[in-house]
């Protein structure tokens, strides 16, 4: 890939085969596959939602793209500082938020992640190491920067981690936190889903070269460029970038190309309205489901009969629907909550 | 205790210093820090005497860096980001307005960056219409953001000292036009940012003169030759411009019935704009012997012609005369 195309990795008739699980431990692979089916039915639960008018906001869907969230939460501890942006319901429920908090905050609700102030675009649970998201493009990336810098000089060897999309690689900002993060050694990962779509527009149209990874490379960064609907394959390139930013060797940068299945906001396919996304890719991508594949993989080493596979299914459905019954009966946020937050400390009596 | 002589540039490094030794959490970045003819005098070898990893000179990235101090702040630091001049900070806008102002709002009040983003009014010199801007009535209009504008040798530094310790992201203006001015100060003592507000320098019955960093100074001296003419002014520094306090105004105004808002800014949906409604909005019109007056710039950016630039800027003899417009016999 020195011409920083992505290669076979960006064809949908590529990478179709089941993963690899060989020598990796089944109790990692279903938790992986768990993590995955969660966010799955999650989001689809929020399409739903959504498409039934319960919800009121936008919703930006990411399946078909579990597995880069699902591969990166299994480096991370709490006290990470994880940054996310438009799209980030997977990074919130990989890193253990409770699905009735996320499902409240987008349903408007006060027990949300964000006490009803968020909804889908603006996620924090900092107690689970999600420092927040917000749907400025590259908003959080310098964030992520400085909370890795921060890690840097308290000494605890935790890292930051900046999720932003190929479209987000356009911002100028980027290119600024690349360098200062080089700079300053900060222990930041940058991961970039990069599923060649900015809102409607394919990536070909957009910049002259598909692979994002070659501005790592242009600020002397460690970087891998994966399949990011191979599990297996986020979660080792991670392991590997995110133990050498722990170990003080500065940050990394994580290119795992996927698709997503929906369009850019709310529940339709979108294929209409893309400019280069056509019903047969579409048709492509989702044969090359991450979720599919592990199944298949686990399969083929005889490690996951349909039974279990039914049972962990079953138990992910129960947990979501019981989860969505419990945040939409949650209340409102009080009238109140319209100010009472714009500043933290108190606007206190003057003297 | 004693008091120690300061200018205005020695005592914003005065309090630099309080909190570089007190607090390990805070540290300062930004462009020009290691360099002696940066910020004037205001941070003279901090990098010396608490190490470049806690002074550190960055690259010329004001999004990045500002953006990296918030995320910072977000993680248990408080960071101090310099531009070293305003006009350079609109690269930052994204970071200040959009996170920085939003982040506790958005959040429930859960989370919220104590940054404190100083920027520095620095113009005059012929530098022209990018080297000369203040818009802190811009920043006035966000909510989330405390925007702080010291225009005495006490509030460079006492107000830095709050600013840094407040929870909130703090927009500290400074203008090098006030460095040289002096005065002598006390030992720091440590007052909650949120408890201070607009203040009256000077009483008078007259008039009253509103005024915010810079044109504060100007409206001191305006009294002066006003006082010479037997015209009593009562003189008011904002100081803090958000959240906008406007009793001590009120309070004048009642007394006085006279309005004069002084600006270093622009006029239209400016900060003198904002002095005017807030008061007049609360004032009877009965109580008013004249209407309200405001000086600011005139509308355009500002010139490099040294003529010009001489007739851009209001100054002790405009503030002086506007207020002898006010008082004048109708």
């Amino acid at each position: 890939m020195n011409d920083w195309s992505l290669g076979h990795l960006a064809d949908p008739a590529c990478c179709l085969e089941p993963i690899d699980v060989a020598g990796h431990k089944p109790a990692n692979l279903l938790g992986l596959l768990t993590t995955m089916l969660r966010i799955r039915t999650a989001e689809r639960c929020l399409a739903q939602g959504r498409q039934d008018g319960l919800i009121g906001g936008p919703v930006h869907l990411g399946v078909g793209q579990e597995a880069v969230a699902a591969g990166v939460s299994t480096q991370l501890r709490k006290t990470d500082r994880v940054f996310g942006a438009h799209r980030s319901h997977a990074h919130v429920i990989s890193v253990g938020t409770p699905l009735v908090r996320l499902f409240a905050e987008v349903l408007g609700k006060q027990g949300g992640v964000s006490r009803g102030m968020g909804g889908s675009m603006h996620l924090w649970d900092q107690p689970n190491g999600f420092y927040g998201s917000v749907p400025i493009v590259a908003g959080t990336v310098p964030l992520a920067v400085g909370a890795a810098l921060a890690a840097k000089m308290q000494g605890n060897g935790d890292v930051g981690v900046s999720y932003l999309g190929d479209g987000a690689v356009e911002e100028g900002v980027v290119h600024e936190s690349l360098n200062l993060a080089r700079m300053l050694d900060a222990p930041v990962i940058f991961v970039v889903e990069n599923n060649m779509f900015a809102s409607h527009m394919h990536i070909s149209l957009r910049q002259p070269k598909a692979a994002t990874a070659r501005f790592a490379a242009a600020n002397d960064m460690p970087y891998d460029i994966v399949d990011g609907n191979d599990v297996l394959a986020v979660q080792a390139a991670s392991a590997r970038l995110i133990d050498r930013a722990r170990a003080g060797e500065g940050p990394g940068f994580l290119e795992a190309v996927t698709y997503r299945w929906y369009g850019h906001v709310d529940w339709r396919e979108d294929v209409d309205v893309g400019v280069n996304r056509s019903a047969a890719d579409l048709a492509g991508w989702r044969k090359r489901d991450p979720i599919a594949r592990l199944v298949a993989g686990l399969d083929a080493q005889g490690w996951l009969r349909a039974d279990q596979l039914a049972e962990i299914e079953a138990a992910v459905a129960q947990e979501i629907a019981q989860a969505w019954s419990d945040a939409c009966g949650d209340s409102d946020p009080p009238p109140g909550a319209l100010t009472s937050h714009v500043f933290v400390g108190r606007r206190g009596p003057r003297p | 205790m004693s008091s120690v002589r300061y200018n205005y540039g020695t005592a914003l490094l005065a309090g630099f210093e309080y909190l570089l030794e007190n607090y390990p959490e805070v540290f300062v970045l930004g462009q020009g820090l290691w360099s002696p003819w940066y910020v004037g005098n205001s941070m003279t070898d901090l990098d010396k005497k608490f190490g470049a990893h806690r002074i550190i000179d960055t690259p010329v990235s004001e999004s990045a860096t500002t953006g990296a101090a918030i995320g910072a702040a977000l993680a248990g630091m408080r960071p101090i980001v310099v531009h070293p001049r305003m006009d350079f900070m609109l690269y930052a806008m994204d970071a200040v307005v959009n996170q920085a102002a939003k982040w506790s709002h958005m959040f429930g009040g859960q989370a919220g960056p104590a940054v404190t983003i100083r920027s520095i009014i620095n113009r005059g010199g012929e530098q022209g219409a990018q080297h000369s801007q203040s818009l802190h009535a811009w920043l006035a209009h966000v909510p989330g953001l405390r925007v702080v504008m010291p225009a005495t040798v006490a509030d460079a530094r006492d107000l830095l000292v709050a600013s840094v310790l407040c929870p909130d992201p703090v927009v500290f203006i400074d203008d090098r036009w006030l460095y040289d001015l002096e005065d002598e100060l006390p030992p720091i003592a440590e007052r909650p940012l949120e408890s201070e507000g607009p203040k009256c320098l000077l009483a008078g019955d007259e008039l009253t003169i509103v005024a915010c960093g810079y044109a504060t100074q100007l409206a001191l001296k305006a009294a002066d030759l006003l006082s010479a003419q037997g015209i009593s002014a009562e003189v008011i520094d904002l100081r803090i411009l958000n959240p906008f306090d406007a009793q001590v105004l009120i309070t004048s105004v009642m007394k006085t019935g006279r309005l004069l808002a002084v600006d270093g800014g622009w006029g239209p949906c400016g900060m003198a704009g904002e002095v005017i409604a807030s008061v007049m909005e609360r004032v009877a019109p009965a109580a008013m012997k004249k209407s309200p007056l405001r000086l600011t710039l005139p509308f355009a950016p500002a010139p490099t012609a040294r003529s010009l630039e001489k007739i851009y800027y209001p100054s002790a003899a405009t503030v002086e005369a506007a207020a002898r417009e006010l008082v004048a016999k109708a």
